[in-house]
Order: C-alpha cells, then sequence, then structure tokens
C-alpha cells in the first residue's frame, strides 16, 4: 500500500470560472455573509464520498469550460457533475469514478456534453484557510477560497495529507442509477411562499403553467428568467426580508430571479416560490438557454424527497468522518 | 428572564403576533409585522437571540430583518413543522425587557465632493441647500434595523421624510468603501466597494469589515448610529489611522 504525498497542482490555464468551493459558510448570514459553496452539493458529496473525503471537504467547482491542471504528484481524484469532457493526457478520463492521476499528467476539458459544472475532489481536500468557517470562495466579497477568487494562470494548488489508504478507493464509482441525467429542459418542484398573498392565483397558474428560460444574465449569486409575465397583486411595498437559495424573486418587470449559492443573505423582492433542497443539483447544472418548468410541492413531500435523495446515496457511498478526528 | 412579579406583562408578551411562513424546505420566515418601526423590529432582534440561545443542532443561520425571523436549518435534521412548533413554544418576552441596549456608535463622515457625489440631487430633491441636507442627516439617532445585501451592510433608519429619496434608476457598477447613501426612508454604509444603486452623500473613513479581525463587523441590529460631519483634513488622518 503506497502513501500518497499531497497534492501539488499546476493551474495552466483557469478555465471559464474554476473556484475552490465546499459545502457553505454557515452562521453569518446575519452579518450579511452569503453562503456560497457548491452550487450542486449532490455532485460535491459524491466527488467527497468517492475519494474518501468527509462531505464537507473543499473541491473545485468547474463552469462550462474547465480549467488545465498539471499534477506534479500521483494524486487520488473524482470527478462528477456535468460532463466537460475531460481528458488526462489526451484519454477521455472516466466521471463518477474514484481514479489515480499520475504524476506529470495533464487534466484537460473541452466542450460542455451535459451540465453546466463539474466538480473535482482530490485525496485529502484542496488546502485553503478557512474564513469564517468555511473554504468557499465568495468572488464578490473577496472572501475565502483561493485568495478570494477564481482559478488563473499560474496557481499551484496544494492537497491536505489523505489516509494512507485512499489508494483502496481507486475504481470506486456511483452506480449508475444514481448518476443524475443532465438535461436540457427541466421540471423543478417549488413550494409557494413566503410572499405568496403578494401574487394573485392567476400568477401562480402562469409561473407553473409555462416555460421560463435561463437567460444570460445568470450566475452564482441568481439565475434571470425569461417568461411569461409574473405581476404582483397591489401596488403594497416590499420590505426587504431574508432569502434563501432557490427562491423564486419577483422584482418589477415580472421576470423572476432565481437565487442561488451566491445569493445576498436578503432581498428587497417579493418571492412567490422557493425551489426544493432536492431538486438545487439540478437546478445548478443550468445554463443560459435551458428551459425551466415549475411544479408544485409540499414542504413535508419536498422533506422526504431529500431524505430519500440521501439515503440512497449512504447504501451505496457512506459518509466519511472529518480526517482530523 | 422576566421577573416573577409581573404577571400582566408577562401576560401581554405571551400574546405577541407572528405569524411562521414556509422560506422553501430548509427555512422558516417568522413575521412580526410589516412596517419599518422599531418596536416590530425589537421583537424581531429579541426572538432572533431567543432562538440563538437555544444552541439547537442543524440550526444553520438566525437572520434578523426589519420585520421578520428568517431560520435557515439542515432539512436532514429539522422538518418544518417540528421546527414550527418548537419555536412557537419558545418563551417570548416584551422587548424593552428582552433588548440589551445597543451600541452608539459615532461614525465620522466626510459629506458631498468626490466622496457624495449624490449629496446636491438628494439637497435638490430635499428643496434644501447641501449644508441643510447634510445637518438634516446628521440630526438623527438612527437605528441598526438589520445587516444584509453585503458583509457588514448596515440598514439604519428612519431618514426623515425630506430626505427620503429614491434609489437611483441604474445602480453604480462600484460604489467605493465606507460610502453612506440614502435609498427612501432608510440610510447605509458600505463596507466593501460594490455594485450599489443608493444616493451617495457621503464617505466615512473608518472600516465597518475586517476580515482578519475576530469581531469582523462593527454593527450589530438594535445598536444606534449617529453620522458625524468632518473636514478633508480629518478624514485624511482618520483613513491613515484606519490603514495601520
Amino acid at each position: 500500500m503506497t502513501e500518497l504525498q499531497p497534492a501539488e497542482i499546476l493551474v495552466v490555464k483557469g478555465g471559464w470560472l474554476t473556484t475552490v468551493q465546499d459545502l457553505g459558510r454557515y452562521g453569518h448570514q446575519h452579518d450579511g455573509v452569503s453562503v456560497s459553496g457548491a452550487m450542486d452539493s449532490f455532485s460535491t458529496i459524491v466527488a467527497n464520498r468517492l475519494v474518501g473525503n468527509p462531505d464537507q471537504a473543499a473541491v473545485l467547482e468547474l463552469t462550462l469550460k474547465g480549467p488545465e491542471l498539471q499534477f506534479q504528484q500521483d494524486t487520488v481524484v473524482a470527478i462528477t457533475g456535468a460532463d466537460l469532457s475531460p481528458t488526462i493526457d489526451g484519454h477521455n478520463a472516466p466521471t463518477w469514478e474514484c481514479i489515480l492521476i499520475p504524476r506529470g499528467s495533464r487534466l484537460h476539458f473541452g466542450l460542455p456534453r451535459a451540465g453546466a459544472r463539474a466538480y473535482l475532489a482530490i485525496a485529502g481536500g484542496f488546502k485553503a484557510l478557512p474564513v469564517m468557517g468555511s473554504r468557499s470562495t465568495h468572488w464578490e466579497s473577496e472572501t475565502g477560497g483561493l485568495r478570494g477568487r477564481p482559478l488563473k494562470q499560474g496557481d499551484v494548488l496544494v492537497g491536505g495529507k489523505s489516509e494512507p489508504l485512499t489508494t483502496q478507493q481507486i475504481g470506486t464509482t456511483l452506480p449508475a442509477p444514481l448518476c443524475p441525467r443532465y438535461e436540457r429542459s427541466v421540471a423543478l418542484r417549488i413550494i409557494l411562499g413566503p410572499q405568496g398573498d403578494f401574487f394573485l392565483k392567476k400568477s401562480i397558474t402562469t409561473l407553473t403553467g409555462s416555460f421560463y428560460t435561463v437567460s444570460p444574465q445568470s450566475n452564482r449569486m441568481g439565475y434571470r428568467l425569461t417568461g411569461p409575465k409574473i405581476s404582483p397583486k397591489g401596488s403594497t411595498p416590499f420590505i426587504s426580508d431574508g432569502t434563501a437559495t432557490g427562491a423564486l424573486q419577483i422584482p418589477p418587470d415580472g421576470q423572476p430571479i432565481l437565487l442561488m449559492a451566491d445569493r445576498q443573505t436578503t432581498g428587497g423582492y417579493p418571492k412567490i416560490a422557493v425551489v426544493v433542497s432536492a431538486d438545487l443539483p439540478l437546478a445548478a447544472q443550468l445554463a443560459p438557454g435551458d428551459r425551466i418548468r415549475f411544479v408544485l410541492c409540499t414542504v413535508a413531500h419536498a422533506q422526504r424527497l431529500l431524505r430519500m435523495q440521501r439515503a440512497q446515496l449512504d447504501a451505496e457511498l457512506p459518509p466519511r468522518k472529518s480526517l482530523t478526528s | 428572564m422576566p421577573p416573577a412579579n409581573r404577571p400582566t406583562r408577562a401576560h401581554r408578551a405571551s400574546r405577541t403576533v407572528f405569524r411562521i411562513l414556509p422560506l422553501g424546505d430548509a427555512a422558516l420566515t417568522i413575521e412580526f409585522g410589516n412596517e419599518i418601526n422599531s418596536e416590530i423590529n425589537s421583537r424581531v432582534v429579541a426572538f432572533a437571540t431567543t432562538v440563538f440561545d437555544q444552541h439547537w443542532q442543524g440550526i444553520h443561520d438566525i437572520v434578523p430583518t426589519y420585520r421578520s425571523v428568517t431560520v435557515h436549518f439542515d432539512p436532514l435534521q429539522w422538518d418544518s413543522a417540528t421546527l414550527a412548533k418548537r419555536l412557537k413554544a419558545l418563551p417570548r418576552r416584551e422587548p424593552d425587557q428582552a433588548e440589551p441596549p445597543g451600541i452608539l456608535h459615532e461614525i465620522p463622515v466626510l459629506y458631498g465632493g468626490e466622496w457624495g457625489q449624490d449629496l446636491e440631487e438628494v439637497a435638490t430633491f430635499a428643496g434644501l441647500q447641501p449644508a441643510e441636507a447634510i445637518a438634516l442627516h446628521a440630526s438623527v439617532l438612527y437605528r441598526v434595523y438589520m445587516l444584509g445585501f453585503s458583509p457588514g451592510f448596515p440598514y439604519l433608519g428612519l431618514v426623515p421624510g425630506q430626505l427620503a429619496m429614491p434609489r437611483r434608476a441604474t445602480p453604480r457598477t462600484k460604489v467605493p468603501a465606507g460610502s453612506v447613501g440614502i435609498a427612501d426612508r432608510q440610510t447605509g454604509i458600505y463596507p466593501t466597494a460594490t455594485p450599489g444603486g443608493w444616493q451617495i452623500i457621503g464617505r466615512t473613513p473608518i472600516s465597518l469589515y475586517r476580515k482578519t479581525r475576530t469581531n469582523t463587523f462593527l454593527l450589530k441590529p438594535g445598536d444606534r448610529v449617529r453620522f458625524k460631519p468632518i473636514v478633508r483634513d480629518e478624514f485624511d488622518q482618520l483613513s491613515r489611522e484606519t490603514e495601520t
């Protein structure tokens, strides 16, 4: 059994938007600090479990056009989420599988084939100084990750110390039925509220009976959607209150904004509904031009869905306790 | 804890009204009213403190705002119905008993010029000379209602109605750190440089957000703020002190 040296990875090209992320910066929203974290928590957790990391280890989030990375050590890696055509020294690299990238190899990404965001985990996790308890990058406030910004050419990424038995993980896969399929048109389940009384019944029918398209004005903070207009009932002014990831804000132009990981903690637009937690990983894989249909769901059902999703994953890939404990 | 010998107050307190609204499957918003006033906000701050003091496992964030508290939780550890029941059962306190007097902060501001590019427009909106608009803005003891928008950004109120100019039609792509702005009856301070749509009337040289310090954020909901107009020399002097 070989003990691996901590990973050292040279960034040859940064890619379009590659950031260090974990499961989010909680406990500081009351100070206006965004949660941020991986947009697709399911793919992040799977990537970490495949390489034997605890769920909250830091990973890379790759957006549409991935980076080019030179591995300076033998490194145990898993790539999950979107299929961004990964190759290692010109050969197709498997995804949703724990693999060994040999020292001196280059990992390259090509055209996006399905989904928008891929996740790269390395055994031992990516090293970064935790800020307010998280390694997640929030670019807007230049917080966390690698100096608060996306990767760029010349950066060097360092891995944490992995367990001696990590190489035993190589070849571990997520069974195919559990691997999500990413389509250009998705159904996302929503829970009505909290500002249901700001909207007419007709607006809810419009929201659930139409397709909404992800516009190019979309990023980690939120997706601006285009589709049939949603109008508030009256002209009652709305007082800013707490937001949530997945919330559908309705600004005065009636075009919904779907709030995502880097959302502001409070917002001044009423929220007609919120996408359920179990469907947020699918929302994270949408790119401009993709279409959404919203389907009503109850809170109790949404919570059952999430528990089922997690129980299925735990049965195939149980969580690993913290490396330091 | 409220003293036991005040039954009337305790009785009134137990009837404090709020609505619990679902914010998806991982958060609840507890709404105490639908307007901006210090009484409702005091109840909000007191309730947020009570929830925080429970130290419940699986509660991610407790976010007080003008008139509501949003509680974010791990939906694998909590279901909304159970959490709502627990929140309803919490002891409630009259705001005057519950709220420790917030800290009073004096924030020095250099008004106008390149530091407050919208001062003249705000003064025109108010029908005042710029100096009168400054005096009016600085005459109020403001309450910190909430933090939001960006790390450490305080929403202060209430701005005198005369100065309550709406946001700019087109937000600026970058507002410098320390900028003091007005949006309707709110005034606020940009802790870091961000895009922003508020009417910028001045700038403070002191820092509201220090990433490296343990006490990262200067202001807390329930604190009070008074703005103190300063001149250029004082601004430069304080800027140098803040840097070191």
